[in-house]
């Protein structure tokens, strides 16, 4: 499904991986790593050296909204433009987001409340069921369930995991041990680039 | 048309003035003293080189003297754009647009102003191409220079929410759609306050020193009506192109935000 070649986000090293549909694909590491990085060089957020395939399609070869309609990046801390979250679940098939919702155990009626009045968690969530509304091929989580309670957590989980069962891929960045034991079916491993930057700090 | 000409003695019986600024000044320990004596020293040297410039070409009254003039104001508009901004864009594009559109705007404004209205004869005629020039510059310069810093500082605060909208697949143009409202807004609003209070609150320059120089004061109205017009218009071009330039600078072509393109805030 996805295929990453020699991908250069940030400071990283060139990377080169495949998630297969239906696979879920952990990246691990400390802080600082640039897993986030990594996630956005594949969304094309960030200019980043490299290649990335969907479907034996490379991102260059589509405009970068349809590359993004397919490759969805859901952000660690969610953001939003209006003041009540109706406005981005505007335009979805009616009932998804109905279901999306109740599947993260939310109500609908948080669709109407303030962005501001909504907890974390609430945030979080609704920011997960607004990526998924129009059904995207490869998922890039950035640590969904950070501010979730175990309950809500557990919810997001089994979504996950119903998103790769119908064949889409994703690649989840956690820091919880047993939540990739669960989810992920292979595992990526950053290490904080440190000898890469001092090599390039010590070249002239 | 009799002007009472001033003597530099008059000038000089003026400066003492500035005795009040440099005693609050000193009085309160504000040590503006040296800004004070430099700021009035710049503003007399710059004042008198621009008249012995324009009193030169107006004696010539050639086109290429007055293109020339205009070319410089356009430049000098179109720095003050960038160095005035609180995060500036970096590079040379920056720059260049600004002083390029400023004088597209300014040669546009300006001779639909005075070649088509007023109507002097030859066209060019320097004694009222480059008054008119520098008060459709000057105020598309400020124009310009709101819609960027509102601009630029919207997109630094907004950055979550503009790349959650791209992450979504939304195109730059709807990502930063509303960040470009509030500028052209913020460009476009005082030039509406000045034409909503002008004539109660403030009169305007150009219509006083022409009043003062003799002329007839409903004249000088109807030249005042004229300059509001030109400026209104030459506001909203600098704060549509200023808008679009930075939009484009901001952003690229695979529809992602660049902010690394603006120096960190001064």
């Amino acid at each position: 499904m996805l295929r990453v070649e020699h991908l250069q986000a940030g400071t990283l090293p060139p990377l080169t991986f495949e998630v297969a549909a239906g696979e879920c694909l952990a990246i691990e590491g400390p802080s600082g790593a640039g897993k986030t990085l990594l996630l956005r060089a594949i969304a094309d957020l960030d200019p980043a050296p490299g290649q990335v395939f969907l479907n034996g399609a490379e991102r260059n070869e589509m405009p970068a909204p349809l590359w993004r309609r397919y490759v969805r990046y859901c952000a660690a801390e969610p953001a939003w433009w209006t003041d009540a979250p109706r406005e981005a679940f505007k335009g979805a098939a009616s009932g998804r987001a109905e279901r999306l919702l109740h599947a993260l155990g939310l109500d609908a009626a948080v669709l109407d409340r303030a962005v501001a009045a909504l907890s974390t968690g609430e945030r979080q969530r609704l920011a997960l069921a607004r990526a998924l509304l129009d059904e995207p091929l490869v998922l890039l989580l950035d640590e969904p369930t950070a501010a979730l309670d175990p309950q809500a957590a557990a919810l997001v989980e089994e979504l996950i995991k119903y998103q790769t069962l119908a064949g889409r891929s994703a690649i989840l960045v956690s820091h919880d041990r047993g939540q990739i034991e669960r989810l992920a079916h292979a595992r990526l491993l950053l290490s904080k680039p440190e000898t890469a930057s001092v090599a390039a700090a010590a070249a002239p | 048309m009799s002007t009472i000409a001033l003597t530099p003695l008059d000038l000089a019986l003026a400066a003492n003035l500035l005795a009040i600024n440099a005693a609050i000044s000193w009085g309160f320990g504000l040590r503006l003293e040296r800004s004070i004596a430099l700021a009035a020293a710049r503003m007399v040297v710059q004042l008198a080189l621009i008249g012995l410039v324009l009193k030169f070409i107006f004696a010539q009254t050639s086109p290429v003297w007055t293109l020339a003039l205009v070319l410089v104001m356009a430049a000098a508009a179109g720095v003050e754009v960038v160095t005035r901004q609180h995060r500036r864009l970096k590079g040379w594009q920056a720059l260049g647009l600004s002083s390029a559109t400023l004088l597209f705007i300014g040669v546009a404004i300006t001779s639909l102003g005075v070649g088509v209205i007023i109507g002097p004869e030859p066209w060019y005629a320097p004694r009222y191409v480059l008054p008119i020039l520098g008060m459709v510059l000057g105020n598309a310069m400020t124009a310009m220079t709101l819609v960027l810093n509102t601009f630029c500082e919207t997109l630094v605060r907004e950055r979550a929410a503009i790349e959650a909208r791209l992450a979504l697949g939304a195109e730059r143009r709807e990502a930063v759609s509303g960040a470009l409202r509030t500028s052209l807004r913020t460009g476009m609003t005082p030039i509406l306050n000045s034409m909503a209070t002008t004539g109660i609150v403030a009169l305007p320059g150009m219509m006083t020193g022409q009043i003062l120089a003799g002329a007839d004061p409903l004249e000088a109205v109807k030249y005042q009506i004229l300059i509001m017009f030109l400026i209104a218009a030459a506001t909203a071009l600098a704060a549509f192109f200023g808008g679009l330039g930075a939009m484009l600078l901001l952003t690229d072509k695979r529809h992602r935000l660049r902010l690394e393109r603006l120096a960190a805030a001064a």
